[in-house]
């Protein structure tokens, strides 16, 4: 009697999966099937759902115009929850629904491990976010593309602008012992090991949260740095600004944009004065970011969240490149990719060889008067 | 040489911050024998109670002296009360229950402390103003070590002093010697116990206050989370100058001041955090009790 009711059960089951896949192979019309995958839920879901918006947002407008070669933009929106082992199961679902492209992932580890999957099946994808540096600079994935510069690429920029602008020679690495502080700062020490004009007179990890920095200060201090560079976030950074200055030392200070923040001067005060920082170029200006935002705001009532922007230029840059290729294939995409510029809220963008965009990046600003300034 | 004397006086200055925690781990500690784990929050909400009442005070535009001292007697005072209540609503139902049970319900109250500033203020880091100005006289030495360190260890100096005082001499002090050798005893020898418990943890929540508002001051932010870090460092330092002894946490608290600053110094400040336990390790190896503490037979 238990016997036959397990058997039923997993009959059951059968029947369920197998009806499934068949509705899926079904509904496979005429349409370009963007996938959109990333964190859609549970606490990275913050960084997911404004690409979801914005894949919808430019769907919306390029359907309405009649959509690419007179077919339209499907979307397929799957979620990952930022979770590598997540993320397998994701990129198999969108590629059993004939996912054309995807955008995506968010999360630099869950993009990784997607990749593969889509690598084998001949499928592009690219990720406003995942700004981990071996997703491109490896050349395992040459099918990866991305609308956000890559964590060294800030790394690179503080260190020329060390040298290069500010003229320093001995230079002081710090970090937060963090993946991203120390990623950081470690590019930045080779970025100053291969140029002849400086070195790292000091290479060092602070524990965050410590009630005092003093003794690290001294170091720096010792060392006779002319210039600190810190990788990490602000309430370390203001901690060890706040001690250099109280020390009277004059040293260069110049960060990332985990430093960027008005939180930093609010906390840091007039010892934020003439701090140096790198953040994402400013797209304020930019009447297409403009456009976007306010779309955003008139769809769901309210400003749009992190990564909305690149998400946005990611979705026009994939939609773009079909258009212009003609086609879904492969090669006729990376492609249009590679050769045709397109317009997009985050500037005029198309890609290099790696995957990476050219056209965006960082700049790098200053506190002046209180609030940080764009610096050529 | 110079080097030296810096790192010498920056671990000074860090053992003084982790001194004015430790000494009421510790006192709690020599009384009932709990590891109160809400002291740390105890002076996180000291250090906000200062913080409010500086932002109206500084509105209200009086001078920075005044705000200092009217600030630090208010925050003392939230903090007491605090302090009070902690101990009537978590401990005191528990006072005859396994020692487990009320460890639990500290790090309970701790936990319950930390989410409650978070939804009643913010996540944020909050700028915290410099309220000890830097002194004239000290001006050529600001290089070697600042106005505000000097308060703080002088400070942690008479914060001692006035605890042993009150331990070794006042009616209450001898009350809680006497609720620290044998709770039972001592309430047959007519000693109110409550009122003694009581009083400890007022005394020790307003000397967490008094490190909130001087260690805000000299790091310049605070956040809901300042207080569990901070706990830890001196829970630590309490415990490898022998818990429960007054002299012994403020040792302690020096040691592992001086022992972060010249690892920093001399290693790394990579290897800060392990240099500081490996000595705990050591220390605890060779004086189970501490440095200071009085090892004692437990009664089974």
């Amino acid at each position: 009697m238990r016997k036959s009711i397990r058997k039923l059960f997993v009959t059951a089951v059968f029947i369920i999966f197998s009806v499934s896949m068949i509705t899926g192979a079904a509904c496979a019309a005429d349409t370009i099937k963007l996938g959109v995958a990333g964190a859609h839920s549970g606490d990275l879901a913050s960084y997911g759902i404004p690409s979801v918006k914005a894949a919808e947002l430019v769907v919306k407008d390029i359907n309405s115009r009649g959509g690419i070669d007179g077919k339209k933009v499907e979307l397929l929106v799957e979620d990952d929850v930022c979770k590598p082992e997540v993320a397998t199961n994701t990129a198999t679902k969108l590629l059993s629904q004939g996912v054309n492209v995807v955008m995506g992932h968010i999360c630099s580890g869950a993009t990784k491990a997607a990749l593969s999957i889509y690598k084998d099946a001949n499928i592009i994808c690219m990720s406003p976010s995942a700004t981990n540096p071996p997703l491109t600079q490896s050349g395992n994935y040459p099918n990866f593309y991305r609308t956000i510069a890559s964590d060294d690429a800030q790394a690179k920029l503080e260190v020329d602008y060390a040298l290069g602008v500010l003229k320093v020679k001995k230079i002081a690495v710090l970090h937060d012992k963090g993946d991203y502080g120390k990623g950081l700062a470690e590019f930045a020490k080779l970025f100053i090991g291969q140029d002849p004009r400086g070195e790292v007179v000091l290479f060092e990890g602070v524990t965050p949260g410590a009630v005092d920095y003093s003794a690290v200060v001294q170091k720096v201090k010792r060392s006779k740095a002319e210039a600190v560079i810190f990788g990490g976030y602000h309430p370390e950074a203001s901690k060890i600004v706040m001690q250099m200055r109280k020390k009277r030392m004059k040293t260069h200070f110049i960060s990332d944009d985990g430093v960027k923040d008005d939180t930093f001067i609010k906390v840091a005060g007039k010892y934020a004065e003439g701090v140096y920082a790198t953040g994402p170029k400013d797209t304020a200006k930019n009447p297409m970011a403009i456009a976007a935002k306010k779309a955003h705001q008139k769809e769901y009532g309210a400003d749009p969240g992190a990564f909305f922007l690149e998400a946005y230029a990611a979705t026009l840059a994939l939609l773009n490149a079909i258009d212009k290729a003609g086609s879904t294939d492969y090669k006729a995409i990376e492609k249009a990719l590679k050769t045709e510029y397109v317009e997009t809220p985050i500037g005029k963008i198309k890609f290099d060889d790696k995957g990476d965009a050219i056209g965006i990046g960082f700049s790098i600003y200053q506190v002046q008067n209180g609030v940080y300034v764009e610096v050529k | 040489m110079d080097y030296f004397l810096e790192l010498f006086l920056g671990g000074l200055t860090r053992g003084s911050i982790y001194a004015l925690i430790a000494l009421g781990y510790t006192m709690v500690y020599g009384i009932i024998e709990l590891i109160n784990f809400a002291h740390g929050e105890i002076y996180m909400i000291g250090a906000f109670t200062a913080l409010i009442v500086i932002s109206v005070l500084t509105m209200m535009g009086m001078n920075t002296l005044a705000i200092l001292v009217i600030a630090g007697v208010i925050a003392v005072i939230y903090s007491s009360a605090y302090g009070y209540t902690v101990e009537k609503i978590a401990y005191k139902p528990l006072r005859n229950a396994p020692r487990l049970s009320a460890l639990i319900s500290a790090i309970g109250m701790s936990l319950f402390l930390q989410n409650y500033v978070l939804l009643a203020q913010t996540s944020d880091f909050l700028p915290f103003p410099n309220l000890i100005p830097d002194f004239e006289f000290m001006e050529p030495y600001a290089h070697i070590i600042g106005s505000t360190d000097i308060v703080i260890v002088i400070t942690t100096a008479i914060v001692m002093i006035i605890l042993t005082f009150l331990i070794k001499f006042t009616r209450i002090g001898k009350a809680m010697r006497a609720t620290s050798q044998d709770k039972t005893m001592a309430m047959l020898t007519g000693v109110d116990v409550d009122r003694v418990i009581s009083v400890t943890f007022i005394v020790g929540s307003a000397t967490a206050a008094i490190g909130g508002v001087l260690i805000a001051s000299h790091v310049g932010m605070i956040n809901f989370y300042v207080g569990f870090i901070a706990g830890i460092k001196a829970f630590v330092a309490a415990v490898l100058g022998g818990i429960g002894s007054i002299p012994g946490a403020v040792l302690g608290s020096f040691v592992l001041g001086w022992t972060e600053s010249f690892a920093t110094g001399y290693i790394s400040s990579d290897y800060e955090d392990v240099f500081a336990f490996l000595i705990l390790v050591f220390i605890l190896i060779f004086r189970p009790a501490g440095i200071l503490g009085r090892s004692e037979r437990h009664r089974v």
